[in-house]
């Protein structure tokens, strides 16, 4: 099917509100018709992960963007950036990078965008409505979007996300529509020790697990209890969207549009049931971490989705008034460095021997140090996934717990397994 | 045979690249050398640049348009890729390097129960998205 365009967009793909415009909705307009959309859509808001300094190419693109007068027409918050522009750490990128990457993130915030520099905005107050249409970036932003909040958007990539928050619309296809979000396959996890359920580390194993298995299929979870609570899902959800291509999944009886397991899947007979086994559990466990070496750590990071504040509460508590032997490395945004500014916390969390990183985090710009060989510890699965191969650190796996007593002691450290 | 052509771009003859396993191509693939950057993957520490890259699926992080525009501006992208089925997150970065005005490998989309067969072949992908042994 062609795509069609109303004359009110094919006016601005021919200029009507400059050449920037122009640009972004030709962009929008390919995009559908490379994907077989039949109209575009307006959308409500944007989440922006284009700021991300990957090379030259994405700044001159942005600056581009810039110089035709190019402006967001809808509410558009900014994901991280390469730089910690509240200069609660330091990075290693070297000048030309380092100056590139701030151009960058100036050129997105005169389009107009928001200097939220979060990879969880869903947490500093940006929350669209049950149903509405948006147009998100950032693979764990976007699944929570769609999955905790209801909001309705694809997996929008770089540069096609600040294309639809200018032009105001993005191409109606994927889910977007109210059929395709229907789960077609159960995750049952039923069959799981409900103590392991009820852990932390539950979340990020179970994420990389459904991630794996389901690929970019729409499932739905099912077989738990009780409201794991937001960073839960948050956690599963970036596991899950780093391990696969997930946009949306469901959990039955916690998530909006599965206030059952029969409602999330549209009242029809799942294409097929994945019943979770202990064994299953294990070997995603094993996964996640590289490491061959589990006697030495050289860092500890966690914050992949930004820390809420809830999660620095609970870093505070494990930590209590000892001192790390390892650098912690808490990743976060400014809605949750404001709380931590009040009453000396940031100070106190920092002569405890923990690194604050604002804006930006430990995997997408290099913050850790250059050491051959180095060993993470991180209770991200998100993390886990990706610090290999953007850090060279090899990973080892556990609960804030477990990384919090492994930063004291210089040695990763276990609980009991469970 | 012949493959719809997803993106546009240039006729290319090079080896075919077939990978065994998905992959993200933020943190999968090094955008300054085209080399694959994942442990996890089977095919770590192969290039991408130059080949005929048939993908049998892309999973994970939504910069991956970004990867690929810097590998095109770059001189590093792949010489075609091939699809199972368009991703929009990957090939955002063949239209908006079209956008800022430089020449594309092209994208075509194909069954990936053809891609086994390409393993190690020279392949010539023409403007009208047909492919031959070569």
């Amino acid at each position: 099917m062609a795509l069609a365009l109303t004359a009110e967009q094919q006016a601005i793909a021919t200029g009507a509100r400059g050449t920037g415009a122009a640009m972004a909705m030709r962009i929008v307009a390919a995009t559908a018709r490379l994907m077989g959309a039949p109209t575009l859509i307006p959308i409500a808001s944007a989440h922006i992960d284009g700021a991300l300094y990957h090379g030259d190419s994405g700044t001159l693109f942005a600056e581009k963007l810039v110089a035709g007068g190019g402006k967001v027409a809808v509410r558009a918050t900014l994901n991280v950036g390469s730089l910690d522009l509240t200069g609660c750490s330091k990075n290693r990128l070297p000048s030309h990078e380092r100056g590139m990457a701030r151009r960058m993130m100036d050129a997105y915030r005169t389009l107009g965008c928001e200097p939220s520099w979060t990879c969880a905005p869903y947490q500093a107050g940006h929350r669209p409505a049950l149903g509405s249409d948006v147009a998100w970036g950032e693979s764990n932003a976007v699944v929570f979007c769609n999955s905790v909040l209801g909001a309705r958007t694809n997996r929008y990539g770089d540069f096609l996300d600040i294309a639809c928050a200018i032009s105001g619309f993005a191409p109606y296809y994927g889910l977007h529509r109210p059929e395709n979000r229907r789960a077609t396959v159960v995750f049952d996890v039923s069959g799981l020790d409900p103590i392991f359920l009820d852990s932390e580390v539950a979340w990020p194993i179970l994420g990389s697990l459904y991630g794996r298995e389901i690929g970019d299929a729409v499932g739905v979870v099912a077989g738990i209890k009780a409201n794991p609570g937001e960073d839960a899902l948050k956690a599963f959800g970036a596991a899950s969207a780093s391990a696969g291509a997930v946009g949306l999944f469901h959990v039955a009886g916690v998530t909006p549009e599965a206030p059952d397991l029969a409602a999330a899947l549209h009242h029809q007979p799942p294409q097929a049931v994945i019943k979770v086994t202990a064994k299953m559990i294990a070997d995603s466990r094993r996964r996640l971490s590289t490491a061959l070496d589990l006697n030495r750590i050289d860092a500890v990071a966690i914050g992949s989705p930004h820390l809420s504040a809830a999660e620095f509460d609970n870093l505070e508590v494990l930590i209590g008034k000892r001192k790390l032997k390892v650098t912690l490395y808490a990743c976060t945004g400014r809605h949750a460095l404001a709380a931590l500014e009040e009453n000396g916390r940031r100070a106190a969390l920092e002569a405890a021997g923990v690194v604050v990183v604002a804006d930006t985090c430990v995997v997408v710009t290099p913050i850790l140090p250059d050491i051959q060989g180095a060993v993470l510890m991180t209770n991200s699965g998100k993390f886990a996934h990706y610090a290999p191969g953007n850090t060279g650190y090899g990973v080892i796996y556990g609960s804030m717990a477990e990384c919090v007593e492994s930063a004291v002691l210089g040695r990763p450290v276990f609980e009991a397994a469970t | 045979m012949r493959a719809e052509i997803l993106v546009a771009g240039q006729p290319a003859e090079a080896l075919a690249l077939v990978l065994t396993a998905p992959i993200s191509f933020w943190g999968g693939v090094n955008p300054k050398t085209g080399l694959i950057a994942d442990v996890r993957h089977p095919q770590h520490g192969v290039s991408i640049s130059g080949k005929v890259l048939c993908l049998p699926g892309t999973i994970g992080s939504s910069s991956a348009a970004a990867v690929l525009l810097e590998l095109v501006t770059a001189g590093r992208a792949p010489a075609a890729i091939i699809l199972h089925e368009p991703d929009a997150i990957l090939l955002l970065g063949l239209i908006v390097a079209q956008e800022m005005g430089h020449q594309t490998p092209m994208a075509l989309r194909l069954d990936c129960g053809e891609f086994a067969g390409f393993a190690g072949q020279k392949l010539a992908i023409d403007k009208d998205g047909s492919i031959t042994p070569s």
